[in-house]
């Protein structure tokens, strides 16, 4: 008999993010990982802020907040504090690739041994949507109401490209969750990304072009089409680095 | 008793951390402290201890969050530039009630200021540092002794009391060397149960947070953070005396300001004036108490300090102005001689007469 | 009942803070109260560097020498900068290969030692502060000579043990020195 059933990595409390946002599928793939690897008990997890501040009461696992960017340092300080805990931080674009950048690439270039989910939408969610360090080339935003001018802001950064370039990052994956088969990879990624840190390997990162709806301005439905027209083309998914294959290759 | 060697603070004061349990140590070179990141590189290493080069003061402090999060005895230590930069953690780790040990090797400010001594950052320190409502505890060295001595005694207070720690020492501090005398510290067994292990399913999840968005549960929260401040001011003002019992004036001063201070108060005492020194070895809680009852008997009172006048403040407060308080200062990485007080005393004792 | 308060200076390199931690060294085997302070900057080698030792018999109170009992300076630059800051009745030590002038107090006792010359002429290049040293021991007397060697092998890392019976070699110079 198969049974739907909550994953025991998640608590009971109600999920406070808008209708058709993404952040909760990422949470039950994130979760379920937990389940399948059954490190539930040895796991501690960084909250960031942003939307996904409040992860600490939807986790069922031991839990610490970080501020604006800190996680990936944060998360350096409790897993060189006890190894053998499972460490992972939880992150949106603003929060990693803006005022956490330096964290994100020196825990990449260090190859510490903890898994970053990084949840890019695009915009500032909770502020109510501002640009964001990935928003697109002219994506209007309320720091961007003509839409975003390569000429005077720059372009996104592509994360995964740019942390796959460096020798200590270990497994960078880009994925999406919106279709089935997305979904379906996502969870095979993330599980990969704690079962690389279970086995002592070292950074993963899984970055999940993701949806924010009210922000965006869309219906939810709309948003998945956006996300398909817009995002994947900037931000192509894929393996952008394994490390960990090649050296059990070898 | 321990054979007596000659370190420097910085050194030493890394070896009393050691000494004291600290086995987690996250820091970035800046100048005049660099010494003690060089020291635990040395040595974490062979005592299957953590040292970790962060990548800026910012991440530094925040690996301490992790490390102390998780139950460790956790230092990192900076100048005061770095410390500007810690802020923002030290802010968060008074809001999750994290112990841990911030060490500050004081250099002049503001800005990128200069490297030399100086207790410029007294109000920084005292005052929590970082945005909110909140205290660290912070001690005062004023020998090489005392940088040793007051790590384990900073260590035990934080996880006594589960908040951060700030050892506020400066250039001169960190830069001499003196004997010393390292014994192991006895490490106090403190309460962890907060402290994130992981649940091993036997438990509910321990959330570390700083956030409550109910105005009403954040206002709980201080203020019951706030009454534990309150039994520390009761129970660990630490202030020492000298020449005090027959004192009629009273010079305040922490630190290496102390040091000098001590000079020009035998050389006053050499001049016939009966003038002692109250020397606060806590900064927070601030020693009111042996003020208060100094305020009782001397005529005046004489902050001596290397900034424009910060603990003078203090001073004030801790009288309630009840008798006049001069200043004596120097600033901006210069040290007042000995010279100088001792002329500010002459003052002070012509003024209050 | 004595405290003395010594100043060394001269360029980086010129091995200042060694000189000063030796003393201390010597001072704090004997039991008594000691402070050693360097001065620090940017600069790692080349730039002016000077080290602040008081020993004493009661606690030290401040650690920064302004008025030396003892002055062994080792550039020109240092010798305009404290001679005039020595106490009336100081010891002055002046490196006079790389001094060219005279001190020109007449309330303190100078003594003018080649040091520099004396180092390379006897192969013991870098060591122009210990045969300094070797003469401010025999004129003051600041440690007692049976401490020189206890106080070397501190100060002396077990790895460059060779260089102690270098180090005692110019500080014999320096005692026997003849102006």
């Amino acid at each position: 008999m198969i049974v739907f059933d909550k994953p025991k990595a998640l608590t009971d409390a109600p999920l406070h993010y808008c209708p058709g946002c993404t952040h909760g599928i990422i949470h039950r793939l994130v979760a379920e990982a937990i389940d399948n690897l059954n490190i539930g008990g040895e796991t501690i997890g960084v909250a960031s802020v942003g939307c996904s501040v409040f992860t600490y009461n939807y986790f069922n696992v031991d839990m610490v907040q970080a501020a604006h960017g800190r996680a990936p340092a944060v998360a350096t300080g409790v897993k060189r504090a006890d190894p053998s805990k499972i460490v992972f931080t939880y992150q949106g674009d603003g929060d990693l690739a803006s005022i956490g950048m330096a964290e994100t690439v020196h825990a990449a270039a260090r190859g510490e041994n903890i898994t970053v989910i990084f949840v890019n939408n695009a915009i500032y969610g909770m502020t109510g949507g501002q640009m964001a360090p990935t928003s697109l080339p002219g994506q209007v935003t309320q720091t961007s109401p003509y839409g975003r001018d390569t000429n005077t802001v720059g372009f996104p950064v592509k994360v995964c490209e740019l942390l796959s370039t460096l020798d200590g990052a270990g497994y960078i994956e880009r994925v999406a969750v919106n279709n089935v088969k997305n979904v379906k990879n996502a969870k095979k990624a993330i599980e990969k990304a704690f079962r690389n840190q279970v086995e002592g390997k070292g950074f993963s990162l899984i970055e999940v072009v993701s949806t924010c709806p009210t922000n965006w301005g869309k219906t939810p439905q709309g948003a998945l089409e956006w996300l398909e027209e817009n995002m994947l083309p900037y931000y192509p998914l894929g393996v952008y680095k394994d490390k960990f294959a090649k050296e059990a290759a070898k | 008793m321990a054979d007596k060697i000659l370190m420097k603070g910085n050194e030493a004061l890394a070896e009393a951390a050691i000494m004291a349990g600290c086995r987690h140590y996250f820091g970035y070179p800046i100048t005049p402290q660099t010494e003690v990141a060089a020291y635990m590189a040395k040595r974490m290493p062979k005592i299957g201890g953590v040292f970790l080069q962060a990548e800026s003061e910012i991440a530094a402090i925040n690996m301490v969050i992790g490390a102390a999060a998780a139950g460790k005895r956790a230092m990192t230590s900076s100048s005061s530039p770095g410390i500007s930069l810690k802020s923002e953690g030290i802010s968060y780790m008074a809001g999750c009630d994290l112990p841990a040990l911030i060490v500050n090797v004081q250099r002049g400010g503001p800005g990128l200021g200069g490297i030399q001594p100086s207790q410029s950052d007294y109000f920084q320190a005292t005052c929590g540092g970082g945005h909110g409502d909140f205290h660290l505890l912070v001690l005062a060295p004023s020998s090489v002794q005392e940088m040793a001595d007051l790590v384990a005694k900073g260590f035990d207070l934080a996880e006594k009391y589960r908040m951060p720690c700030m050892l506020l020492a400066d250039g001169t501090m960190g830069q001499m060397m003196e004997p010393v005398s390292l014994e192991e510290a006895k490490v106090e067994a403190h309460d962890k149960s907060w402290a994130l292990t992981g649940t091993k399913n036997e438990r509910r999840p321990n959330i570390i947070n700083s956030l409550a968005l109910q105005p009403n549960e954040l206002e709980q929260w201080n203020e019951e953070r706030f009454k534990r401040y309150e039994i520390v001011k009761e129970n660990e003002q630490m202030a020492e005396s000298y020449l005090m019992d027959d004192a009629e004036y009273c010079v305040v001063a922490f630190g290496i300001a102390a040091r000098v201070s001590q000079n020009a108060v035998d050389a006053a005492r050499a001049k016939g004036i009966k003038v002692g020194m109250i020397r606060p070895i806590t900064l927070w809680p601030f020693p009111e108490k042996v003020l208060k009852a100094a305020a009782e008997k001397c005529k005046a009172f004489l902050s001596v300090e290397l900034n424009m006048g910060q603990m003078i403040k203090d001073v004030k407060l801790a009288i309630d102005c009840k008798k006049p308080v001069d200043l004596c200062y120097r600033t901006g990485g210069m040290i007042p001689s000995p010279e100088e007080v001792l002329s500010a005393i002459e003052k002070m004792q012509k003024e209050g007469k | 009942m004595s405290t003395t308060e010594v100043l060394i200076a001269g360029f980086g390199g010129q091995g200042i803070l060694f000189a000063g931690k030796f003393l201390a060294y010597a001072a704090l085997l004997q039991g008594r109260n000691v402070s050693w302070l360097p001065s620090y900057g940017p600069e790692m080698r080349g730039g002016t560097a000077n080290c602040s030792i008081i020993l004493s018999d009661v606690q030290v109170g401040s650690p920064i020498v302004s008025k030396p009992d003892i002055l062994i300076a080792m550039n020109l630059p240092s010798l305009d900068k404290y001679e005039k800051e020595a106490k009336p009745g100081a010891s002055i030590f002046v490196d006079s290969s790389l001094i060219g002038r005279k001190v020109e107090r007449d309330d303190v006792n100078v003594y003018y030692i080649p040091a520099t010359q004396m180092s390379t002429d006897n192969g013991l290049e870098t060591l122009a502060n210990m045969i300094l040293l070797g003469a401010v021991i025999d004129k003051t007397q600041v440690i007692p000579e049976d401490m020189i060697r206890p106080a070397l092998e501190k100060v002396v890392s077990a790895r460059h043990a060779w260089l102690l019976e270098k180090n005692i070699e110019a500080m014999n110079l320096g005692k026997n020195y003849k102006e």
